[in-house]
């Protein structure tokens, strides 16, 4: 992993390349580094981390979608980077609100996203611009609503006590 | 460690099987009649009703549809496959793949909203009789998901036979179940939700 | 299986709502035109849809397959999946850290250990927690016994797809060795429990390792006998042979990991290039094929089962003493015989399993080598007792998009032994 002294050197050069406004903070913690970006400059930051830098990270491992609830944005999407030559992993994350919850797909960029992106969109909302077939991909096609939203509740079925058997309406009545 | 070692007795001494010999020979001429010729008939031929035998063979000859689901799914194809616990001695080892074919179907493993309507259309084209085995603890009920996924249990939608626990079960518990089906197949098939319901087979109704 | 009429200009079979789709299928001709007309089509430029529906006998859990086929040759496959999603991810956020790794076994069915072995790792990480030494050894012998189950299975499985069904015999049987092992030391076949945040539940019992050596004694005969049926087989080999070549730059752009990686040249394990719980101790080799075909990729299987054999003897026979878990009593519970004495103990045992331990706020994503590649877990804490987001990076699922390109331009046959090499284990693709 990089370091914090390196994850810092890594957001500087990607101010640099990039924008100003691109990175808009990195943490560093156990080990773990993650730099957080703005969601209409992703794709500038992963061509130029995949491209351009001096240490590039060509492989996208996972593109995963968070609920950050009660904090606001809420919708983070992120991308866990690897270098496989230098086995590093850097995590880039933005965060998008429920209102305005889009995002430019990265499919172009990295083919892998394909699926992960559709995933991310059927179980947060989050619509990512320019993905080729943006469908549901695990939940049933015409379901309604986002099911790992936190709020979104876990349904199933109420457990049956002796407490409560009597009030609740079973399937003969 | 002492052995002892007994000739295990004859099923039936000289003289008596030479006199069954003399006697099919008898019968063969046409020497028998009257009542040595019902008695030589009814120590030969096994009585019994037109139901029991259709039970009889519809239980040593359950073919189940191959319908794997999750991880109970590891553990049919382990019944199924695997030397040491393996249904063929129960005469259910053809797996068939067409609905058409099968006599049981064994939920295997956990039944999420979107496969729902999938199981029950297999289930409606299978022919009857047919049996369900919910097996494990996600299709008898929702098992550990109680969760917006999964169907809490597959008795929602189809009508099932036997239940088997376990997450997932054991082999030994799989093959348990199917006896317990096979019991059920002979002694008295009306028991549960036929006889609940004064049915004979289930039908799609068209809402 | 569904046909869908055909019409002179080919829409696409998903552009219709889905309810639509689900429509019986009509047995009336559509009318085409006039035979004038319809003959001047070529029989060979039609393109014919072919649905192998969620439940299929070759299809290795419940995908779903949209052929287009011309003739026999697939122009075009899409996967649909979901038939099994259980919602795991949701479930874990409502349960206590320890109890979620019983649902994160449950994705990945044939490798149990290493779906817990990567939340673990990364609860561990979160907690930056130290696992004993022998608790990581412990680990790696059932990390490994579990890659061999699993690629028996998958053996197994994938010849009956072919039609050699004898190795599913065979497979299965080896298989019950290893769950047999599994018995004896976790107290159950499959779904074990037996890793937990700081180590594992308990230490193995006596006598078992007596009978992992038994079993490592037997089972390189075996796989001589699985390759001796298979190897040189010319039915294996035509159907293997050249089948779903892609080039390696290509599946690391797909993302691919895994034996389906190493099989066309590119020797990346993260067992050897980020070790994780003491990997580094061992010597083995990675297995590399050489083009990709089904062929590399059997034969990489192969030989890690040979490797896996390989590092659970050195860890046997380096196991060393100690605890089995972390000896900090506010992650991991007390021994039981502590608890008629100590009052600590006592209220330690109290916490952990009516509230469990609480993780500091955090995020953290680590990944180990599961025996169909990189399996990840991103897991953000907010310091609370349950975890709030849960994410497991499933190598089957990453995988499953490499199926088009391996699959476009063979045949329909070759599809399946595509899929089977593929070893997609639905449970992890739709969690």
């Amino acid at each position: 992993m990089p370091d914090a002294a390196g994850l810092e050197l890594i957001a500087q050069r990607v101010r640099a390349a990039v924008a100003d406004e691109a990175v808009l903070g990195t943490h560093y913690a156990h080990e773990q580094a993650m730099l957080e970006v703005a969601p209409a400059h992703v794709r500038g930051v992963l061509t130029y981390l995949r491209d351009e830098d001096e240490e590039p990270y060509e492989f996208l491992a996972s593109l995963h979608g968070v609920d950050y609830l009660p904090e606001q944005p809420r919708l983070g999407v992120h991308y866990q980077l690897l270098s496989r030559a230098r086995v590093e992993r850097l995590g880039v994350k933005t965060r998008v609100t429920v209102e305005a919850p889009v995002v430019p797909s990265v499919v172009d960029l990295f083919p892998t996203a394909n699926h992960q992106e559709r995933e991310v969109y059927d179980m947060f909302g989050v619509l990512f611009d320019g993905h080729p077939d943006p469908r549901r991909i695990l939940m049933p096609e015409d379901y309604e609503g986002y099911p790992q939203r936190r709020d979104f509740p876990i349904g199933g079925e109420p457990v049956l006590f002796t407490h409560n058997e009597h009030k609740l309406p079973r399937w003969y009545d | 460690m002492e052995i002892t070692r007994t000739k295990v007795d004859p099923i039936e001494s000289p003289e008596a099987f030479r006199a069954k010999q003399l006697s099919a020979q008898q019968m063969l001429r046409g020497d028998l009649d009257g009542r040595a010729l019902e008695e030589y008939v009814e120590e030969r031929v096994m009585l019994t009703t037109l139901e029991k035998a259709q039970n009889w063979a519809r239980r040593n000859a359950c073919w189940p549809l191959g319908f794997g689901l999750a991880c109970c799914a590891i553990e049919m194809i382990t019944v199924i496959g695997s030397p040491r616990n393996d249904i063929s001695r129960f005469g259910a080892e053809v797996v068939r793949a067409s609905p058409r074919q099968a006599d049981m179907i064994i939920l295997s493993g956990r039944v999420s909203i979107k496969m729902a309507p999938v199981i029950r259309r297999i289930y409606d084209q299978m022919l009857e009789p047919k049996w369900v085995i919910a097996m494990g603890a996600c299709s008898s009920s929702a098992g550990m998901f109680n969760n917006y996924a999964v169907v809490a249990g597959a008795d929602k939608f189809l009508p099932v036979d036997v239940y088997i626990p376990g997450c997932p079960p054991r082999p030994e518990a799989l093959m348990y179940g199917i006896n317990k089906l096979q019991d059920k197949i002979t002694q008295d098939p009306s028991l549960g939700w036929r006889e609940r319901y004064q049915a004979e087979g289930t039908e799609e109704s068209s809402a | 299986m569904t046909e869908e009429p055909d019409q002179p200009s080919m829409p696409d079979p998903l552009a219709a709502p889905y309810r639509e789709r689900e429509k019986s299928v009509t047995l009336e001709r559509v009318a085409h035109g006039t035979a004038a007309e319809t003959a001047e089509l070529e029989p060979e430029t039609e393109l014919f849809t072919l649905n192998l529906g969620p439940h299929h006998p070759a299809t290795h859990g419940v995908l779903r397959l949209l052929c287009t086929l011309e003739g026999e040759t697939v122009r075009e496959v899409k996967p649909i999946i979901g038939y099994v999603h259980t919602g795991i991810e949701k479930s874990m956020e409502t349960q206590q850290y320890w109890k979620a790794i019983t649902f994160v076994e449950r994705m990945d069915y044939l490798a149990y250990f290493a779906n817990a072995m990567a939340y673990c790792n990364t609860v561990e990480t979160l907690l930056e927690e130290e696992v004993p030494k022998r608790a990581q050894y412990l680990r790696v012998i059932h990390l490994e016994l579990n890659r061999i189950a699993s690629h028996l299975f998958w053996l197994g499985t994938s010849a009956l797809d072919i039609g050699a069904i004898t190795m599913l015999w065979w497979g299965l049987r080896e298989r019950d060795h290893v769950l047999d092992l599994f018995e004896m030391s976790t107290g159950q076949r499959m779904h074990t429990r037996y890793f937990q945040v700081g180590g594992v539940i308990d230490d193995i019992p006596p006598g078992w390792e007596q009978k992992c050596r038994e079993f490592l004694a037997l089972f390189p005969a075996r796989i001589d006998q699985y390759e001796a049926l298979l190897d040189k087989n010319e039915i294996w080999l035509q159907r293997m042979k050249n089948v779903g070549a892609v080039p390696k730059e290509r599946l690391v752009e797909l993302g691919v990991t895994g034996p389906l990686l190493r099989a066309s040249g590119d020797p990346w394990d993260l067992r050897k290039a980020d070790p994780y719980s003491s990997y580094d101790d061992f010597d083995f080799k990675i297995p590399v094929g050489t083009i990709g075909d089904c062929y590399d990729r059997y034969r990489v299987r192969m030989a890690e089962m040979r490797e896996s054999c390989k590092i659970i003897e050195q860890a046997l026979d380096g196991l060393p003493e100690g605890p089995f878990i972390t000896t900090n009593r506010k992650v991991a519970l007390p021994p039981r015989h502590e608890l008629a004495t100590s009052m600590e103990a006592l209220i330690h045992h109290f916490k952990l399993v009516t509230e469990g331990f609480r993780v500091p706020a955090g995020e953290a994503y680590k990944a180990v080598e599961s025996p169909r590649g990189e399996l990840g877990c991103y897991i953000l804490a907010d310091g609370s007792s349950k975890p709030a987001r849960v994410h497991v990076r499933d190598p089957s699922f990453v995988n499953l998009q490499a199926l088009a390109e391996m699959s476009e331009g063979g045949l329909l046959a070759d599809m399946i032994a595509n899929v089977a090499m593929l070893d997609p284990i639905l449970g992890g693709i739709d969690r």
